[in-house]
């Protein structure tokens, strides 16, 4: 799933941002700082790891957080270490750049788009109405993503059964996610039993 | 303080007996068809409330009078006891509109006339002398109302909870036991948990009754001019009751360290009552009637008052209370 989520987004996301200067609206989502991790090879020398964090402070990047895995080296004998930095896709873009001219090996660079997380319930005439239709069209929904799937269908699958999701929701999407699977439910003529969503219970 | 307490179900006789421990007086008691009126007179006793409970217990009668002479008797606060309906709100309406039209103070713990006509009320209040006062209609002995006045309303930004005790009950011996609604329901029967018709209580319209007054309250205490104040009734309120919940819903959410209530929400726009998933453990999944209300604040964070939200006397409790506010 990480995969998907690492590729064709970027690049539509990056697209948009070109005019993001001067169209406010259309430009705002675009702009929008997202979080992303690079996996980055090290050579175990000292200030490699400074030399490989100023690309990325260098080119707008918010650092976030640094794992440095000392003591635990790739086959080549180096340092694997995880940046995770906030940025727009543009300037993630130029780090990625800035970091590979300077001669550090990028191992991975992705954007964790998908930044809150919501479990709900779903029932009704779940296999019936085509689950696997619902879980697409949720995919579908540009705020969210399908993370897990639990059901339940204790009396066979022509009976009411149940299902657990998880969604995996872009910064600030959950409602917008939520309204999503609440249209989809009442196409289905399915119930959703939602969370309370900003209340910590 | 004088009462006459109109409605001789079980918050109704609650308060007759009640009332004399708060230091009030019963001078009337009516039912839907007889009444006892104490003697007037300047040395006038109340009621016996012993007598009017023996009476509705063995004969189904509270005494030999008209309701209307109840209505009419010289009390200085009506209580509207007598069963919540919808759409007009009558009876309870015209009784406490009767009490304000004579300057007469009116507590209710009738939902009705406070969720379905609560700018007729308020009007009725501006011309009158007498206040109303509503603390049981929401959460039974829980101090909703009061704590959202005390607080402000303007400085409230939500409330929400758990208002009914049938449907918790259901909810939480479905998920404990692994049994399904139908089962739990005729167990909540027998134990005198849920009515025969329950549909009142499962599909949300007592809860959703509830915060349609929660945001009345919220909405008209929030307003500088009441004539701005958005009004609501049962039609402005998003419901969706506990029916057709799946005890495999519930197992699901067990799995996930969560349970199913059924919740209520009120703020001064939206009014909605659904079953939310909530984790297990946490302070909203309060287990069989319990009720809790939770008020979110602008500035004092948030507060759970949780307790027995129904219940002849705790419910009179309440009533009692808001009848001490008046004094």
């Amino acid at each position: 799933m990480s995969d998907r989520r690492d590729g064709t987004p970027e690049a539509s996301l990056a697209d948009a941002d070109a005019d993001a200067g001067t169209a406010p609206d259309g430009g705002h989502a675009a702009a929008t700082p997202s979080t992303h991790t690079v996996r980055l090879e090290l050579v175990d020398e000292p200030g490699q790891l400074l030399a490989a964090l100023h690309p990325i402070a260098d080119n707008g990047g918010n650092l976030l957080s640094i794992y440095h895995e000392r003591g635990n080296k790739t086959p080549r004998g180096r340092i694997p270490v995880e940046v995770d930095f906030e940025a727009t896709p543009e300037r993630f873009e130029e780090v990625v750049d800035a970091l590979r001219s300077e001669g550090v090996n990028v191992m991975q660079a992705g954007t964790e788009r998908y930044a809150e997380e919501v479990t709900l319930l779903l029932f009704g005439h779940l296999i019936d109405t085509d689950l696997s239709d619902t879980l697409s069209r949720i995919e579908a929904c540009e705020s969210a993503s399908v993370a897990d799937v639990s059901l339940a269908a204790p009396q066979g699958t022509e009976e009411v059964s149940s299902a657990r999701l998880r969604l995996e929701a872009r910064a600030g999407e959950t409602d917008a996610a939520l309204a999503a699977v609440r249209d989809l439910a009442a196409e289905k003529d399915l119930r959703v039993v939602e969370p309370l969503t900003g209340v910590e219970a | 303080m004088r009462l006459a307490v109109i409605g001789a179900g079980a918050v109704g006789r609650s308060v007759v007996e009640l009332a004399g421990e708060h230091g009030h007086e019963v001078v009337a008691v009516a039912d839907s068809s007889t009444a006892v009126v104490a003697d007037g007179g300047s040395d006038a006793v109340g009621v016996d409330p012993d007598a009017v409970v023996a009476r509705k217990a063995e004969r189904g009668i509270v005494g030999d009078d008209d309701p209307e002479d109840a209505l009419a008797a010289d009390y200085d606060v009506l209580v509207e006891a007598t069963p919540t309906t919808l759409g007009d709100a009558e009876p309870g309406f015209s009784h406490v509109t009767t009490a304000l039209e004579r300057d007469r103070h009116a507590v209710l713990a009738n939902k009705g006339p406070v969720a379905e006509r609560y700018g007729d009320l308020r009007a009725a209040v501006d011309d009158s002398d007498g206040a109303i006062r509503f603390e049981a209609t929401v959460g039974g002995a829980i101090p909703a109302v009061s704590t959202v006045e005390d607080i402000e309303p303007g400085h409230v930004t939500a409330v929400r909870g758990v208002l009914n005790g049938t449907a918790n009950f259901i909810l939480t011996r479905m998920a404990a036991e692994g049994l399904d609604y139908d089962h739990v329901l005729a167990e909540a029967q027998d134990l005198g948990v849920a009515e025969a018709d329950p549909s009142f209580d499962v599909d949300g319209t007592d809860a959703a009754l509830k915060c349609v007054i929660l945001a009345n309250v919220l909405s008209f205490g929030a307003a500088d001019d009441p004539a701005d104040a958005r009004e609501f009734t049962l039609d402005d309120a998003d419901v969706a009751g506990i029916r057709d919940v799946p005890g495999s819903a519930l197992r699901l959410a067990a799995e996930d360290g969560q349970t199913v209530r059924l919740i209520g929400e009120a703020t001064g726009e939206t009014v909605r009552v659904a079953p939310r998933l909530v984790p297990e453990n946490g302070t909203l999944a309060v287990s069989g009637t319990q009720n809790i209300v939770q008020i979110e604040t602008s500035h004092a964070g948030r507060l759970n008052i949780s307790g027995r939200g129904a219940g002849g006397p705790e419910t009179a409790s309440a009533v009692l209370g808001d009848v001490g506010r008046l004094e």
